[in-house]
């Protein structure tokens, strides 16, 4: 019988979501500043707060969309809970309390990782200096990825780790996505410009995928395949189809290999999520509306966090709000912050 | 060429016997762990003196930076909160190493051996029969009014007999080169993480150093604790679960807890974790209940049982004194065991280990005047100026009052505290404690030391050869606790002394 505690489980599915959150983050923050522009010229911040649903959030601490504000709001700011050097620091207060099952080197890594995040200040994160700041954050994270894969013994505890890896990986793929799809999809005269290839190509590089995509389509970049590319790519680590498989095997793997059933609940939940969107076509996501799908399936994934907190983290139903599966309940929080 | 010589000659009757970067050193008089005394010198460190002496300052002084970067990023830290920040702070490491002579060894092991056995025989008197106080030996209000004492643990009968499993025994060295105890922790003695975590940094740091001497091994305490605590397991158990209970992330120590579950592999658990179902315990898993037979716990009788102790506690586990009590759970320690932490209790330990073994103590005490006796009180005032007064139930060194170092005002201070409440103090003459060479800026200075050996006790009793040379940093000063500016040192015991 596993004897693993629910308390760890939880704290390892949020550990490996915040460093992935962390991680994309960086990466966005990043294209954004090299290559992505409005029809002025200049660089549109705005898109990135509304990327993630946190207008209400920024305008709380700022007036307009500054590189400045964005970047403080995105990178520093500990009072944001979606900030990076929030993600890093909850991730490291996970891992504080995961030490007797993780890896020295995993925790040390982690906790040399925040300290860094602690040390910076705001000339720190001025816009020359940015993609070298990013650069170190992913790089950071990357590190992360491999101290893991290189360090962390694969029992179920780690099959929480790829379920929380995976379920936010497919969550800011179709953040990404949708916030291009829907805001900068130009006007229709726009369509193939060359503003608005820059634009897709930024976005396919915020995934780590603009040379992939180049190797399946050599030449032109449009809406349609890099939106298929990034949905529906079997091969493409950061394509939604290929998070939900992977997640849906770990789940699996979880009942076969270790006899917990009482996933179950959120096992069908995914398994059917995935094999619904590979069942889909790019064609009539775009027929029925590519905002309207990724909706959906962020709502989708949303519900299965709600089943594993219900079936191992000791999450009552009652308990659960609206915004409980995208951030760690209030009890994690409490003890990190 | 002649004035060398000279040099060399004067360098070699001098005391102590040292060149290169320990040329410098004095040890101002007092015994030196290193050095032993110009009347005595010390003849089990001369390798290690002559191979510390021929490194070179700058060399040594880069180790011992890369060393406590080391731990920082390793996170072997204790955490000082503030009003919005978290400060990680390492107990800071000295790189010297303090070393015991097999010898020496010998009797500090075999004085806590007969320490720890005395004081379970005590509990288990108190906790019983009382016959202890029937006889006279010691004060009936010392023990029964003792705010350590628990009534609940009457009449409970322990798995083995034994209440203090892990105890810390805190030890100094006199002018005089005799060992005398300070204290004994037998309620959650902390520190034995460090033990280990400092002989791997000095592995990784100064291999050189180390080399080809015989230094007894520490990396097993985990092991021998986990075998000890599963001795302590309800009968018929085929595969007793142990945990390791702890007050959670923000408690300064947790960075022990973490160590000493992951030694035994055994899960660390906070009080949230765990359930009470029928009088017996269980942790939440994902796989559902699991039940929990031994707990070694880090938190404070008080906070361990809201039903039993303190109710507003956060920390424990509802119901957890029923299973206990019953049986059905083991605890290390036992609850109740504070009653020895007592310093007044403390000053009659010779006479219980009489009492109950009808041996002389193999470690002497240091001479403790209890003030709630009369003739203690007014020796205590008469002689305020040259004797150090502690409250007895506190710990971590507070509220001491060191008569030599005090000014007018705090010793006056002192004063009225006794009038006013005498059974809260007991004093003792000042020790001239033993110092150990110390890096402190770049040079190596005399610093003085204590040492904390930590015993095990199942079935039978073991000391971990080593322990916790705790470092007081600041010059001049001999309080060495953590929480007021100590340091430590990786801490040799020596196979042999050939």
């Amino acid at each position: 019988m596993s004897r693993l505690l629910s308390r760890y489980a939880e704290s390892v599915f949020w550990l490996a979501r915040q460093i992935e959150r962390a991680d994309s983050l960086a990466r966005i923050l990043d294209v954004n500043a090299s290559f992505s522009h409005d029809s002025s010229g200049s660089h549109n911040w705005e898109s990135i707060v509304t990327l993630y649903s946190a207008r209400a959030e920024f305008l709380k601490r700022h007036d307009a969309f500054t590189a400045d504000a964005v970047l403080h709001f995105y990178l520093l700011d500990r009072t944001n809970p979606c900030s990076i050097a929030s993600a890093v620091a909850l991730a490291r207060e996970n891992a504080r309390a995961l030490r007797p099952l993780i890896s020295t080197e995993m925790w040390g890594q982690l906790n040399s990782f925040n300290a860094k995040m602690k040390r910076l200040r705001r000339p720190d994160i001025a816009e020359p200096k940015l993609a070298k700041l990013c650069g170190l954050i992913k790089q950071e994270c990357q590190t992360h990825f491999g101290i893991v894969g290189e360090t962390f013994y694969r029992d179920e505890a780690w099959l929480f780790y790829e379920i929380g890896q995976n379920i936010e990986r497919a969550d800011q793929t179709t953040r990404l996505l949708d916030v291009k799809y829907h805001l900068l999809l130009p006007p229709s005269a726009g369509i193939g410009s060359p503003l608005d290839v820059s634009q897709w190509g930024a976005l396919l590089r915020s995934a780590a995928g603009f040379h992939a995509y180049r190797r399946l389509h050599p030449t032109g970049m449009s809406p349609v395949r890099v939106a298929d590319f990034l949905l529906f790519d079997r091969h493409f680590p950061r394509s939604i189809l290929r998070c939900l498989d992977a997640a849906v095997a770990a789940l699996a793997e979880m009942r076969a290999t270790y006899d917990l059933h009482g996933g179950g609940a959120a096992e069908r939940q995914l398994t059917n999520l995935r094999d619904r969107v590979a069942g889909d076509a790019i064609e009539s996501v775009i027929s029925r509306g590519l905002h309207e799908t990724l909706d959906w399936i962020q709502i989708e994934l949303l519900r299965t966090v709600d089943e594993l907190g219900y079936a191992y983290f000791g999450v009552r139903p009652e308990t659960t709000g609206d915004e409980s599966s995208q951030s760690q309940s209030q009890s994690q929080i409490a003890a990190a912050v | 060429m002649i004035e060398h010589d000279i040099a060399t000659k004067r360098a070699s009757s001098a005391f102590p016997p040292a060149s290169g970067i320990l040329s410098a050193y004095d040890p101002g008089g007092f015994w030196c762990e290193m050095f032993g005394a110009a009347t005595d010198p010390a003849m089990h460190t001369r390798e290690i003196v002559e191979r510390l002496g021929a490194m070179r300052m700058a060399e040594l002084d880069r180790r011992a930076r890369a060393g406590e970067r080391e731990f920082l990023n390793l996170g072997i830290t204790f955490t000082v909160y503030s009003d919005k920040d978290e400060i990680d702070r390492i107990l800071p490491f000295d790189v010297i190493p303090r070393v015991i002579s097999a010898r020496d060894w010998k009797q500090i092991e075999a004085g806590v051996i007969q320490r720890v056995a005395a004081l379970n025989l005590l509990l288990g008197d108190v906790y019983g029969p009382q016959k202890i106080l029937a006889d006279g030996i010691i004060p009936k209000e010392l023990i029964l009014g003792n705010s350590n004492f628990r009534q609940e643990m009457c009449e409970v009968k322990l798995p083995l007999g034994v209440y203090v499993n892990i105890c810390g025994t805190d030890i100094v060295r006199g002018g005089d080169g005799q060992f005398y105890v300070l204290e004994d922790n037998a309620r959650t003695p902390s520190g034995v993480s460090y033990v280990v975590e400092n002989r791997h940094l000095t592995r990784r740091s100064f291999p050189d150093l180390m080399q080809n001497l015989r230094v007894r091994d520490v990396s097993n305490y985990g092991e021998k604790l986990f075998q000890a605590l599963l001795e302590l397991a309800p009968a018929n158990i085929p595969e007793p679960q142990v945990v390791l209970l702890s007050p959670g992330t923000y408690n300064s120590a947790y960075f022990e807890h973490i160590f000493l579950a992951r030694e035994m592999g055994v899960p660390l658990v906070e009080g949230r974790d765990l359930v009470l179902e029928n009088d017996r315990v269980f942790m939440k898993t994902i796989a559902g209940l699991a039940p929990v037979h031994v707990i070694y716990r880090r938190i404070d009788d008080n906070f361990l049982d809201p039903d039993a102790f303190n109710p507003q506690s956060m920390l424990g586990v509802r119901g957890l004194m029923r299973a206990y009590k019953k049986g059905n759970v083991a605890l290390a320690n036992a609850v109740g065991t504070g009653v020895c932490d007592d310093k007044a209790v403390y000053a009659y330990l010779p006479r219980i280990i009489r009492y109950y073994l009808g041996e002389d103590p193999i470690l002497s005490n240091v001479d403790t005047h209890i003030c709630r006796e009369a003739d203690g009180l007014q020796y205590t005032l008469d002689n305020l100026a040259s004797l150090v007064v502690k409250p007895v139930g506190e710990s971590g060194g507070y509220g001491i009052t060191i008569g030599p170092h005090a000014s007018r005002a705090q010793l006056d201070d002192c004063r009225a505290k006794l009038i006013a409440d005498p059974e809260a103090y007991i004093s003792q003459p000042m020790v001239a404690l033993s110092v150990s060479p110390t890096l402190c800026n770049r040079r190596i200075e005399p610093r003085h030391v204590d040492l904390r050996p930590f015993a095990i006790t199942g079935k039978s009793t073991w000391v971990l050869p080593g322990g916790l040379t705790r470092v007081a940093l600041k010059k001049g000063t001999i309080v060495v606790n953590s929480s007021q500016g100590g340091g430590s040192k990786d801490t040799w015991v020596l196979e042999d002394d050939a």
